[in-house]
């Protein structure tokens, strides 16, 4: 069973959604994201997502691409992002999943760059503009390594196109809250609880929903757990608080603010 | 070879959709739109009324005598989609996509531009057809085609500069389909070249075929044969498919010319075609400028429209199966046919369209005064005079001659 569905596993039997959380590798340094990954660790995070850096991010808002752009322009490259996970892997068996876009794995050849990522210590992989009709050499590849593949669907996805999607989704299915990119959303509409009902019925037990977008506080994680999601994913909150905290102060601050979030996926 | 309509979206390996979920359901609608509209005979009305009363086509395929003797060579024609309205051949692909949009009830238009003919265009044919039009460019591009930017507003439509990344084209195609997902549900995405998921790169090419299929009439009334040779300039390669496309089964010899920048080798162009290598961007699986790592490069060109690090997948298929030679002409090349046309022929050219011009002239010269060469002249250069005067200015120690 890979790290991600055992995770999911313990959680359910002590009555427990998932806190997924979201840093950007090498933001703004990678020193801040290790102690930025410690807090998350300490505060009771279940899942990481670390995001590896893309010229283009055509999904993501303000706050991703500028932590994307930064960690570009510092050096950020594939051999120092195996690096920092590594270093993540020698402190945490943390389930982590990578970020990143298409051609990130498509310029090296899906299979190079898995198998490569996967000996590094990475559990799964989220890419937003893989289109599932895009997906069969990728998948091949991810399934040949045994990595877990972590599909988006959005609010406007077809009951049909929901199913097929996640027949081809492993460790869980990434909801996109709002038609929007990441990041803050000040508010959100009915038709968000509206698509993780409807996601949930349609899934029922068979793989756990993650909901994620602009989800930045402990009032919406309340909002999206209640409507049933079975994981809340925060990104831009985090990189705001990394950004706007000295290095030295980052783990404490992002440890108390995961754990507030922590708090609203414990059984009531 | 010719692929009349790509099987899920793909011309060869190229092409496809490689888009973030939510804009899935928007481009399935759009395709529906597209294959339920395309051979509808008031669909074909509406736009042929527009495309000649509005914007003046057909265009002439004119005998550049002058220049033809300068070249001594091969006979020169080029095909005037200068003289359309906006200046450039964009108009033709914006009025048949805006029509579109009408008919699915879409009122919001939004689009990128680079050079910003394409903003031009999209402002047109929003202000005709009564759409509100919204136009995504790059803020380099707004300082270097500061003209246009006063048309869109003219034309009443609102210009967003973009200050992320290069600050050209690609970061205003990411803004605008930044936009894209967040309204998608009111807004329609008129896209301005050969490039992007399917269906726009199949869709553009159908609209911007009226270039070649006029070129093929006008061919058989003047030589009685379709052209010897075809050039075209290639950026995203919309006049350049559309110039190709209605000609790939007769035996014409076609060049596609992109931007070499300060030179190919130096590392600093935008010709993906000669330089690149696959990759996927912007909702296609097409010829990139990246590193080894797949990030993007930066590109340069002096003209903004051919600035660009991908190009169509038509273009990358057309490529590799040889039906089409790619290749590179400089900037100093560019601005030197920018000035020989403007004297020879008193038609001053788009910059872009200046790449394709420098490279008939060499094409000409090896081939024999009994055949034909027609260049599609893109656009007119109105907008690029400054440009190309900081340019001299800024080259004075190696003075080009005329």
């Amino acid at each position: 069973m890979s790290k991600i569905k055992s995770k999911f596993k313990v959680l359910r039997s002590k009555n427990q959604k998932a806190l997924i959380a979201y840093v950007m590798a090498g933001f703004p340094t990678e020193k801040d994201t290790i102690s930025a990954i410690r807090g998350l660790v300490k505060g009771g995070a279940d899942i990481i997502e670390l995001g590896m850096p893309f010229s283009d991010p055509l999904a993501d808002g303000p706050v991703i691409q500028h932590a994307g752009f930064t960690s570009l322009q510092k050096g950020m490259n594939f051999s120092r992002f195996l690096e920092l996970v590594k270093k993540i892997r020698k402190e945490t068996d943390i389930p982590l999943v990578l970020m990143t876009y298409t051609n990130i794995l498509y310029r090296q050849g899906y299979d190079r760059f898995i198998s490569t990522v996967k000996k590094a210590g990475i559990d799964g992989l989220i890419l937003p503009d893989m289109s599932i009709g895009e997906s069969h050499e990728f998948l091949k590849a991810a399934k040949k390594n045994g990595v877990d593949t972590i599909f988006l669907i959005s609010p406007n996805t077809e009951p049909d196109r929901i199913k097929k999607i996640s027949d081809a989704s492993s460790g869980f299915l990434y909801l996109v809250s709002v038609f929007g990119t990441t990041g803050g959303q000040q508010k959100f509409q009915g038709y968000t609880t509206h698509a993780i009902k409807n996601a949930k019925k349609i899934l029922a037990s068979k793989i756990p929903l993650g909901v994620g977008f602009g989800v930045s506080t402990p009032e919406q994680a309340k909002l999206m757990i209640s409507s049933g999601a079975d994981a809340i994913i925060v990104g831009s909150a985090f990189l705001r608080l990394i950004e706007g905290t000295p290095s030295n102060k980052i783990e404490e601050k992002i440890r108390s603010f995961t754990s507030s979030l922590k708090k609203t996926t414990l059984p009531e | 070879m010719k692929i009349k309509y790509p099987k899920n979206g793909k011309f060869g390996e190229f092409g496809g959709s490689y888009i973030p979920e939510t804009l899935v359901p928007a481009v399935e609608e759009l395709e529906q739109a597209y294959l339920k509209y395309k051979n509808d005979p008031d669909f074909k009305k509406e736009l042929h009324y527009y495309l000649t009363q509005y914007a003046g086509r057909p265009t002439p395929l004119y005998y550049a005598e002058n220049l033809t003797k300068f070249a001594g060579g091969a006979k020169i024609y080029l095909k005037r989609e200068d003289l359309l309205h906006g200046g450039a051949h964009k108009i033709n692909n914006t009025l048949g996509q805006a029509l579109l949009a009408k008919r699915m009830k879409k009122k919001r238009i939004i689009a990128e531009t680079g050079a910003g003919q394409h903003g031009v265009a999209t402002a047109m044919a929003c202000s005709a057809l009564g759409l509100d039009g919204e136009v995504y460019m790059g803020y380099k591009d707004t300082q270097r085609q500061k003209l246009n930017v006063f048309r869109m507003n003219l034309l009443g439509t609102k210009v967003h500069p973009v200050k992320d990344g290069t600050q050209t084209l690609k970061d205003a195609i990411n803004e605008a389909i930044r936009d894209w997902i967040t309204n998608v549900e009111t807004t329609y995405y008129l896209l301005g070249s050969a490039v992007g998921p399917h269906p726009y790169p199949v869709m553009v090419r159908d609209f911007q075929s009226v270039i070649g299929d006029e070129i093929k009439t006008q061919m058989k009334k003047l030589e009685r044969k379709s052209p010897d040779s075809v050039v075209a300039c290639v950026g995203g390669g919309s006049n350049a498919i559309g110039t190709f496309y209605p000609l790939i089964d007769e035996d014409t010899q076609m060049y596609g010319v992109e931007a070499g920048g300060m030179g190919v080798k130096s590392g600093h162009h935008s010709a993906t075609l000669v330089g690149g290598s696959k990759g996927v961007l912007h909702g296609m699986l097409t010829y990139l400028l990246q590193d080894k790592e797949g990030q993007i490069s930066e590109t340069h060109s002096i003209s903004a429209g051919l600035d660009y690090p991908g190009v169509g997948p038509e273009h990358s298929y057309l490529k590799d199966s040889k039906r089409v030679k790619y290749d590179a002409v400089n900037d100093r090349e560019a601005v030197e046919a920018f000035l020989l046309l403007s004297k020879h022929e008193g038609i001053i050219p788009a910059l872009e369209s200046s790449h394709a011009v420098a490279y008939a002239i060499k094409l000409a010269r090896k081939m024999s005064k009994s055949e034909s060469i027609v260049v599609t002249l893109s656009g007119r250069g109105d907008k690029d005079v400054e440009e190309v005067g900081r340019y001299l200015s800024k080259n004075v120690k190696n003075k080009i001659k005329v």
